[in-house]
């Protein structure tokens, strides 16, 4: 503990104008943060990132291209917004190719668990990616947010695959029209 | 009480005698440096500035508690405006204040209640204040409703921090912060030294995370009225964009919550949830926990005696973080929330590292791969220019390495660097982005020193 004004210091100017020679602005918490995580970037060898701005590190494109599973060979874009609240609150994820995909809505809204309810300040970037890139490998029919490919997925595998084939070649599955997604 | 201009200095010193026996008297349960002089009260009245953020529950309470015990320049910063729900334990405003600034009217009646009182108000959001509008003030105590908000004022108290040469604070550039926060029957109040003690940013961790439901459960599973209401937010707004794609929904806008209520309701129909209603769409959309206006009292008045003691050092402060629950009996804790020492808002974890003024970016990034001192790995390099945030270099990065990479072989005076400026450097090596501030030396000396 200390005696913060002493009687004798306790004068601060009365309009108070800066100091002389400022100093500069400090970075954000938010931003010290993402450019740690995003320095440290692990990324597995069928990711990549995109950054339109590289000044701007809270705005940035994943693309994930998977090399096995369903999706092999299609090309998916995620886009990353952080906000200022990060890492108590986890970046906004959206996935911006339409895809065939019993976890992801033709909205491009991801049901991750990581990337809402179970969100952890520990959590990074990283963790994130490899949340994506895993339901690029075991899509999970029992949280569906495309309950169509779900229940696809849950009763024929071979017609899951046939359907997401056809989507990433670009064309309809049922009344849905998918754009082209192959590499 | 009486009012108008009948009041003697008599009166004054009646109405501060309690004030003063603490201060003009010591006594066992002083602080063990505490002098007792009459111009502790003097101090208090003339000179102390403190600053209030918010002027809702906590800070119509805080105004008037700090008003009240002798504080006269107080300055209050609140960027809302008066609505009809808040008037049952906001108490400075009244009906006819509806859709004005708080901080204003609250500045208003306080400095017409109290004599002598100068309480200033501000209009504003917290982010349009600068650095020297913080500096003025010696405490500055805040009841807000926003991590966001407590995080940037904690940042921008932390930035105020200089240190000595020998990186020992200077504690002339302390500004102490009283924070208090409710929730409910709930509430915490605690005191941070920026730079000594525990900060927002330290204990970031203790703060529970926001109530959110999967999104699979609100696709699919609707079980609860609040599932409906998320699923109207989170899903179809952007779907159907009712007010046009550049219309983000908000939750103060009547004519959206009506909109949100009324697709909620539908939806809720279609799964069978009852309980659907308008004031459920307003909580869930805005996360709105019910306020108790004594839950406020109480954790305004524990603030308001942490800044008196602050400011009169007459007692030992709370070390450092007390929790209040009332929800069930009344129950306290008080506990020191200990100091992360590589807290990305008050480590003093800032590095000098000198450096020629016609240097390129390239020598810094040697620098900090072979200099012992660092011994990095793929260091990171970004910095603020003018309040910008700027890359100049980071190589982990295959698109920002592409686009960054002529910057190596600028100076880094073109880069808009210069004496004195900071960067950023993130590396592996070290747990947290750490900050270093160039120091320019001239050629010369460094061909005498041989």
């Amino acid at each position: 503990m200390i005696k913060l004004f002493s009687l004798k210091q306790q004068k601060k100017d009365e309009e108070g104008t800066a100091r002389a020679g400022g100093s500069q602005k400090k970075a954000s918490a938010a931003q010290l943060r993402i450019t740690k995580d995003l320095n440290e970037l692990n990324l597995p060898k069928t990711c990549s990132t995109e950054f339109p701005d590289p000044d701007d590190l809270l705005n940035f494109k994943l693309i994930i291209c998977p090399d096995e599973g369903f999706y092999r060979g299609g090309r998916f874009v995620f886009s990353f917004k952080v906000g200022p609240n990060y890492p108590h609150e986890p970046p906004k994820v959206k996935c911006e190719t339409a895809v065939y995909h019993p976890n992801i809505d033709l909205e491009g809204n991801v049901c991750l668990n990581i990337l809402r309810e179970d969100w952890k300040p520990v959590l990074t970037v990283n963790s994130i990616v490899y949340g994506l890139q895993y339901l690029f490998l075991e899509p999970n029919p029992e949280d569906p947010l495309n309950k169509e490919a779900a229940d696809v997925l849950q009763s024929n595998r071979r017609l899951f695959e046939q359907h997401v084939q056809r989507a990433m070649r670009g064309g309809y599955v049922g009344s849905l029209y998918f754009e082209r997604c192959l590499k | 009480m009486a009012t108008g201009e009948s009041q003697t200095p008599d009166y004054q010193q009646r109405k501060w005698q309690n004030l003063r026996k603490l201060l003009e008297r010591s006594g066992p349960f002083c602080h063990p440096d505490f002098e007792p002089s009459a111009e502790i009260l003097d101090f208090i009245m003339n000179s102390c500035k403190v600053l209030i953020v918010g002027a809702g529950g906590l800070g119509c309470e805080l105004l008037k508690d700090l008003a009240l015990m002798g504080f006269k320049k107080i300055h209050i910063v609140d960027m809302d405006t008066i609505e009809l729900s808040n008037l049952n334990r906001q108490f400075l405003f009244r009906k006819n204040d509806i859709g004005l600034s708080k901080a204003k009217c609250a500045v208003e009646f306080v400095n017409k209640r109290i004599p002598g009182c100068e309480a200033t108000a501000h209009h504003c959001a917290i982010q349009d204040l600068d650095e020297g509008f913080y500096k003025q003030f010696h405490i500055v105590v805040c009841g807000l409703d926003s991590i966001v908000a407590r995080r940037w004022l904690n940042g921008m108290l932390m930035s105020l921090l200089q240190y000595n040469d020998d990186r020992s604070l200077d504690q002339s550039t302390v500004i102490p912060l009283v924070d208090g926060g409710t929730e409910g029957f709930k509430g915490n109040a605690r005191v941070i030294l920026p730079g000594m003690s525990a900060c927002i940013e330290c204990t970031l961790d203790l703060y529970p995370p926001q109530k959110t439901f999967p999104l699979c459960t609100i696709a699919n599973t609707p079980r609860l009225p609040e599932h409906c209401i998320e699923y109207v937010k989170v899903i179809q707004w952007a779907k159907e964009n009712p007010w046009g794609t550049t219309t983000g929904l908000d939750g103060d806008d009547p004519q959206h919550v009506a909109w949100v209520y009324e697709k909620a309701q539908e939806r809720a129909l279609k799964y069978g949830i009852a309980n659907v209603t308008y004031r459920l769409t307003q909580g869930v959309l805005k996360n709105i926990i019910p306020a108790v206006a004594s839950t406020n009292a109480a954790i305004a008045a524990f603030c308001a005696t942490e800044v008196f003691k602050l400011a009169t050092s007459c007692c030992v402060n709370m070390n450092n973080y007390m929790v209040l629950n009332m929800a069930d009996g009344v129950y306290t804790y008080t506990f020191s929330a200990e100091k992360s020492p590589d807290c990305v808002a008050c480590s003093n974890n800032t590095q000098v590292m000198e450096i020629q003024a016609e240097a390129t970016l390239q020598m810094i990034y040697d620098k900090l791969c072979e200099d012992q001192l660092y011994m990095m790995k793929s260091p990171g390099i970004t910095t603020v220019i003018n309040g910008r945030n700027k890359t100049l270099y980071m190589s982990s990065i295959k698109s920002i390495e592409e686009r960054t990479r002529d910057n190596l072989k600028k100076k880094i005076t073109d880069l808009g660097l210069y004496n004195g400026a900071d960067i950023l450097v993130a590396d592996v090596t070290t747990p947290n982005t750490i900050t270093i501030k160039l120091k320019f030396i001239e050629n010369i000396d460094v061909e005498m020193s041989r």
